[in-house]
């Protein structure tokens, strides 16, 4: 059977091409992703990791909110410059509790996954506020709104009670608590508690 | 020759060409925005919905998925139509996804400098527009693959086969990416978490990159270069063996976006493999695409047309080459969060799929409104300042990143780091300036598209084409 023959059925036929294309384009998917639900390193926290709590959960959101991620990583990668700098490379069980991963794929600044307790919180807030002011040659923006917003304590009992839904082990009285956890504060005290919680879970150097 | 008395569909053909011109403008604006605020951090104004971080999103959507999404909307309507000798199946499901795809991009452009994202790159809309998404693409789906049913030739055309492939796999990779729990309409979880979150994500944006901005823009190549040429594609046999590598290959590359991270490394070792194996499939097209030329090659002198879609074959066959070796361990040690990616982002961006679109509609909306372009000269013009935007963008972006990567790394004889974080953003400035000016050029480009056009549609009118019977096929 000639070549032009043999590949007719294709080129004849709507059901042939698209079982065709479904087939050739399944395989590499399902080899790669499907195996990562049974992998305990993939799926188990790092020993100490919690999920987040009511402030630092809000404080996630709004940094999704304002896509911190198109100039900062969380992911160090297993090299010298980048631990001396960074901390202890990043380890897949520090991220089970990420919906959705904040790894990043551009450093216009610098890496944040360990960022925690590297600076004081007043430190944060000013840099926040007017980067600037802390660091003259910062090309970040000012989000001087953060804190004149208060934190939002309306949804965060939903928030956690989905979240418990897809597998974080938050409790009763956990979700019970959260409003009250938020009462008085303002998105720039939750942003800052995130920054202060990431990367704490492993301390050592390398 | 006698008509079948039917004709095409060329209203829906019409809207989404005139509407991809129109986003591409849009999109590149802020692309030109963002990159000023880079250089002025000011920029912002202090306003929330002028950030970096947000408006970087509505670049990257309006761009993709608005101008290119309309782009290929408009192409693959009018190649299925022509290569199957039919009228486009279920008119009134066509014009839904017009107008359904208008709507996403509307709502992509109000609710991102909002900050309602899921911050997935590519992937950042809310739920309810993922849901509105998948529904306009069932629908485009029934369509195309409606329109291929109905046809009155025997064979389908290869450029059916690419857009084939390019909607049948977004859809499977929309849907398992956007899997999300609701908790209000505007705000969802991801159904993955971390690391897993991570492979499901990079699965789905390197595949938008090799189906949404290869495989579709592909279809269109095989359509536009041989019709512009006048002469058959290169060889049927380089195309069929291409056309199932590249699909099958692509699938497997995602994992190069995730290097050196948490995910298992046999994982990032398959990614890096079948990265480099792409080089071979994506040749093929770029080979199959550029031969055709063979043996008319004095017309490149004279035709601003196959200037745009010869050139984008080489910008193709240049970041295909690119990519793979960016996805090698080593190499990727130093580009991998550098300027280097959006460097090679952009020459995929602004050089195939940019060019190839532009010479495309070029060639397309002349037709679509019974007249010849305006002005062959403004296109030739078009066509300088693209290509020396893409090289002032791309150079500029390889000497940032490579720089700044270099700097990340340095150690001093006593194995400290040598430069501080700050140091290496400083370092950048020049640079983003190129950038600047090299975004600026290639926009110009686009000014002069829209006024030739402009000039075209206005001189012109909405034309019928009937379709041919079977004996004049």
């Amino acid at each position: 059977m000639s070549f032009e023959k043999a590949h007719g059925r294709f080129e004849r036929s709507i059901g042939w091409l698209a079982v065709g294309i479904l087939l050739m384009i399944s395989v590499g998917g399902l080899v790669q992703i499907v195996p990562l639900w049974y992998m305990k390193s993939v799926t188990e926290p790092v020993a100490g990791l919690k999920p987040y709590g009511a402030l630092e959960l809000t404080g996630r959101d709004i940094y999704l909110r304002e896509s911190c991620l198109a100039c900062h990583s969380q992911q160090i990668r297993p090299f010298r410059a980048e631990t001396e700098r960074y901390g202890h490379y990043s380890v897949a069980g520090e991220f089970v509790y990420d919906r959705p991963f904040q790894f990043g794929s551009r450093r216009v600044g610098p890496d944040l996954a360990r960022i925690g307790a590297r600076y004081s919180d007043a430190w944060h807030k000013e840099h926040l506020t007017d980067p600037r002011s802390m660091v003259p040659e910062s090309i970040m923006p000012s989000y001087p709104w953060l804190a004149r917003n208060p934190a939002d304590a309306a949804s965060i009992q939903a928030k956690m009670k989905v979240l418990r839904r897809l597998g974080h082990p938050y409790s009763d009285e956990e979700i019970a608590a959260a409003p009250g956890l938020l009462a008085g504060k303002t998105e720039l005290d939750a942003i800052v508690a995130y920054l202060q919680s990431l990367g704490t879970a492993i301390r050592t150097r390398r | 020759m006698a008509g079948s008395g039917e004709t095409y569909n060329l209203n829906v053909v019409r809207q989404f060409a005139i509407m991809s011109v129109v986003w591409a403008i849009v999109g590149m604006l802020v692309g030109i925005y963002i990159a000023a605020e880079l250089i002025w951090p000011g920029l912002s104004f202090n306003l929330p919905w002028l950030t970096y971080g947000r408006i970087r999103a509505l670049h990257t959507n309006a761009v993709i998925f608005a101008f290119g999404g309309s782009a290929l909307f408009a192409t693959s309507y009018y190649v299925v139509q022509r290569t199957c000798q039919v009228r486009l199946f279920a008119g009134k499901l066509a014009a839904f996804t017009f107008w359904g795809w208008q709507t996403v991009i509307l709502a992509a452009a109000i609710t991102l400098p909002l900050g309602i994202s899921t911050t997935k790159e590519y992937a950042e809309l809310e739920w309810p527009i993922d849901i509105l998404i998948a529904v306009v693409w069932v629908a485009y789906a029934i369509v195309f693959f409606g329109t291929m049913w109905r046809r009155r030739v025997k064979h389908l055309y290869v450029a059916n086969w690419f857009f084939a492939a390019f909607i049948l796999a977004v859809a499977m990779l929309h849907i398992v990416n956007s899997l999300a729990l609701p908790v209000s309409l505007t705000k969802s979880y991801s159904a993955y978490a971390g690391v897993q979150d991570a492979m499901v994500q990079w699965w789905y944006g390197h595949n938008a990159v090799g189906f949404f901005l290869t495989a579709g823009f592909l279809g269109m190549m095989y359509y536009f270069v041989p019709k512009q040429t006048g002469r058959p594609i290169y060889s049927y046999r380089l195309s069929v063996v291409h056309f199932w590598a590249l699909i099958f290959t692509y699938i497997w590359a995602g994992p190069h976006h995730l290097l050196y991270s948490a995910l298992p490394d046999w994982v990032q070792s398959l990614g890096m493999v079948f990265s480099i194996v792409l080089i071979a499939p994506s040749w093929g097209g770029m080979i199959n695409g550029i031969m055709t030329l063979s043996g008319a090659w004095k017309r490149l002198r004279t035709d601003p047309i196959l200037k745009f879609l010869i050139v984008s074959l080489s910008f193709y066959g240049m970041s295909t080459f690119e990519g793979p070796m960016m996805s090698i361990r080593t190499v990727n040690a130093l580009s991998h969060f550098t300027d280097w990616t959006i460097g090679h982002v952009h020459s995929g961006a602004l050089g195939w799929v940019g060019l190839i679109s532009i010479g495309s509609l070029y060639f397309l909306i002349p037709r679509l409104f019974g007249r010849e372009l305006h002005s062959l000269k403004l296109a030739e013009t078009h066509f300088w300042l693209a290509t020396i935007g893409i090289v002032l963008y791309i150079t500029a972006m390889w000497a940032a990143g490579i720089m700044q990567g270099l700097m990340w790394r340095a150690v001093d004889s006593d194995g400290n780091l040598t430069y501080s974080f700050i140091e290496t953003v400083e370092a950048m400035r020049p640079y983003y300036m190129v950038r600047l000016l090299g975004g600026l050029t290639y926009f110009s480009g686009m000014i002069l598209m829209v006024y030739n056009l402009w000039k075209t549609v206005r001189a012109g009118r909405a034309v019928e084409i009937a379709v041919p019977t079977l004996a004049s096929a």
